[in-house]
């Protein structure tokens, strides 16, 4: 461990590249999770199937580089595509579970997860896949090299996240997603469709786990077994955050990526989930005796 | 006649013994001029490719002993033939069908199954039964730890797949009139068993040299990402990287080697094969990656039945058009079906603890390599052989025995 911070005090430049290769992997988490938090937050399920959606997305801009398209045309494809697909998926699963118990719906998604991965190890094959961009790098420095790829997926993912933001506070649809999550019954009251609230919330994610499959399929590998990854760091990242704190949950995916890149080099590569999950339960320490504190000061 | 409970589930377990006798004998090891292998392969699920690479070689090499007149036992000819099920690639299941294939079917003789995870699942299985298993597709290490009796494998275990590049890093380093001792290695294994029994042969390797190991990064079985290792590399510049984790450690390792211009002059990985990373990133970007192989058909072994490792080749593509190149995995299985030819003419026998004493003798060379088997049951006749990309081509660099072509170094890619 410390020759490796003697490394970093010798090239401070190359403490510079880890930070910044872990935000960009962090954009892509905080993408993830920030659909993982729609979903939880306003509908109260918990989606075990993320991570194989966003696998799924990735199959999509795979399949157009089979078919001999870029794979960054797949982005608006996926989007749509992933829409249709979770409308679908709550008409047909998730609406039946969404006023159950936590554990049905745990149990129906973890159902459809394995569902997808099935499906697309039939179709696909279980090899790992890649979709290639062929964007190249812009060198700085010795130690930062910076992937073009990686660079224009945290612009998209930024763009998506701002546009979602701004979704859901001015259009009448965001309004009524947002009214359902503090109240569904008085939202229902209030003459908001609720069904059609869960159903669009649902889609929203589905497509937005599409959009980050495809700058997966780009940045790393995809395989039908692989969304688990995708779906642990998203629940860590809304753990962390809390629910009903959006913008919490973006800085927290930007904070897990860089540190779970800077601790993995520090520490090894080994140490690198398990210095996430102890900065997971550090976190949530913290919050703990934080509300003791209020509490102290409410009595 | 009142039965009491106890005695109720005696009669129901003796039933149900008699009748596993009673199917046992009726579906028996040999059914007329038929001997009856069995196999438990995973045809859906996650190992589902390999699995059926595994199957078809174990295809065509019944059909060519059948062809070629049968084995001979006491002067009588018997057709082979491999009865399987599909374990779905999971272990659990895997270890259900060994026994139904033993129990139900009555099989005395099994071929492996697909992977380390599942031959490991079934081996406890045929111990149990004492029913001897050649395999070719489990390499972990510790298979061979067990004390297994009825186990033997044909293919060179995990440990040996990358420790002939630290040899070849050492004779590279003496031709440039430096010490190996001098060589520095950095080492990237994904956290799991087969890839730590990977390295445990590194690092043994790098010992006996001196070489100092100047990074030993264990890559979470999770996250596809290498950045934090790679960027270590470029400040440590080692003389030689070693990566090892699966296809998906390949297709991660290639593209990000491409992405940040990695200069170490000498790179091994394995499974380079399996993830195609020719195929994904170009022949530029791969240029003098080392891959490991069990075999390659450009080898000079040969033997009677199959011809050389090109002729096998050509035989198996001729028969199965939709290989363009014939996996290792597959001839391997082919072998396996061999050896169990070879054991029961040397044997003269149907008998299982015959048959173990004859496997255990096995002493043979093949289209596939040398066939010994040690006291624990792996090959020891046959090393991995070490291949280099060039031009997009896979050719044998090592060892010098068996190289087709020049080592290039230091590679030269071109990102």
């Amino acid at each position: 461990m410390f020759e490796n911070l003697y490394l970093v005090y010798l090239a401070p430049l190359m403490g510079v590249d880890l930070i910044l290769q872990g935000l960009f992997i962090g954009a892509l988490f905080a993408l993830i999770a920030y659909g993982l938090a729609l979903v939880w937050g306003v509908m109260n399920v918990k989606n075990l199937a993320q991570g194989d959606m966003v696998i799924l997305g990735g199959y999509i801009s795979y399949q157009a580089t089979l078919w001999g398209y870029h794979p960054m045309l797949a982005m608006p494809v996926a989007i749509i595509l992933m829409f249709g697909l979770g409308w679908l998926i709550y008409a047909l699963i998730i609406r039946r579970v969404v006023d159950r118990d936590m554990f049905t719906s745990l149990l129906a998604t973890f159902g459809l997860s394995l569902l997808i991965q099935q499906v697309l190890n039939l179709i696909y094959g279980p090899e790992v896949k890649v979709a290639e961009s062929g964007f190249g790098n812009f060198q700085l420095d010795t130690f930062i090299i910076i992937q073009n790829v990686r660079l224009y997926s945290l612009l998209i993912a930024g763009a998506l996240a701002i546009a979602i933001v701004i979704f859901m506070k001015k259009s009448r649809m965001g309004q009524a997603i947002r009214a359902t999550a503090q109240d569904a019954r008085a939202a229902r009251v209030l003459g908001i469709n609720t069904d059609r609230v869960y159903a669009f919330t649902y889609a929203l994610n589905a497509s937005i786990c599409g959009a980050a499959g495809v700058l997966v399929a780009m940045i790393w590998v995809i395989q039908p077994y692989y969304g688990i990854v995708y779906s642990i760091r998203a629940f860590i990242i809304v753990t962390a955050a809390g629910l009903g704190n959006l913008p919490g949950v973006i800085l927290t995916g930007f904070g897990l990526g860089a540190w779970e890149n800077v601790a993995g080099f520090m520490f090894g590569a080994e140490f690198a989930v398990a210095a996430v999950v102890i900065m997971l339960v550090l976190v949530l320490m913290y919050r703990l005796l934080q509300s003791y504190r209020v509490r102290q000061v409410v009595r | 006649m009142t039965v009491s409970r106890r005695n109720l589930f005696a009669y129901a377990f003796a039933g149900i013994a008699a009748f596993g006798l009673a199917s046992g004998s009726a579906s028996a090891k040999v059914e007329g001029d038929t001997i009856i292998l069995g196999s438990a392969i995973s045809l859906t699920g996650k190992y589902a490719t390999n699995g059926i690479h595994a199957q078809n070689g174990y295809e065509f090499a019944v059909k060519k002993i059948n062809d070629a007149g049968g084995v001979t036992v006491n002067g009588k000819s018997y057709k082979l033939k491999v009865t399987y099920y599909d374990d779905e690639s999971t272990p659990a299941r895997g270890a259900q069908l060994a026994e139904r294939l033993i129990n139900q079917d009555g099989v005395k003789y099994m071929l492996g199954p697909y992977s380390s995870g599942l031959t490991k699942a079934i081996a406890p299985v045929t111990e149990k039964y004492e029913i001897p298993m050649v395999e070719a597709e489990g390499a972990s290490r510790s298979l061979f730890t067990q004390g297994y009796k009825y186990l033997f494998a044909v293919l060179s275990t995990s440990e040996q797949y990358l420790a002939s590049s630290i040899e070849l890093a050492a004779e590279v380093a003496k031709n440039q009139g430096k010490d190996p001792s001098e060589v520095k290695i950095a080492m990237a294994f994904e956290n799991d068993p087969f890839s730590l029994d990977v390295r445990a042969g590194v690092v043994d390797d790098a010992k006996r040299f001196g070489m100092q190991i100047v990074i030993d990064d264990k890559l979470p079985r999770d996250l596809s990402d290498m950045t934090a290792t790679l960027t270590k590399v470029k400040a440590l510049k080692p003389d030689l990287l070693v990566v090892s984790g699966h296809s998906k450690g390949a297709a991660t390792a290639g593209r990000q080697i491409q992405e940040l211009k990695i200069e170490t002059p000498m790179i091994a990985m394995t499974h380079c094969e399996a993830a195609d990373v020719v195929g994904k990133y170009g022949a530029g970007a791969t240029e003098g990656l080392l891959c490991p192989t069990q075999w390659a058909e450009t080898l000079s072994y040969s033997d009677p039945l199959m011809g050389t490792a090109a002729e096998y080749d050509a035989e198996f593509k001729a028969a199965y058009p939709e290989y363009k190149t014939v996996p290792y995995q597959t001839a391997q299985a082919t072998a396996a079906v061999m050896v169990w030819a070879d054991a029961f003419e040397r044997a003269q026998s149907f008998d299982p603890k015959d048959l173990r004493d004859a496997l255990a003798a096995t002493d043979m060379k093949t289209f596939y390599g040398g066939i010994k088997f040690s006291e624990a049951g792996n090959n020891i006749a046959k090393p991995m052989v070490l291949r280099q990309i060039q031009d997009g081509e896979y050719n044998v660099v090592a060892p010098s025995k068996w190289a087709s072509s020049e080592l290039r170094y230091p590679r030269q890619p071109q990102y």
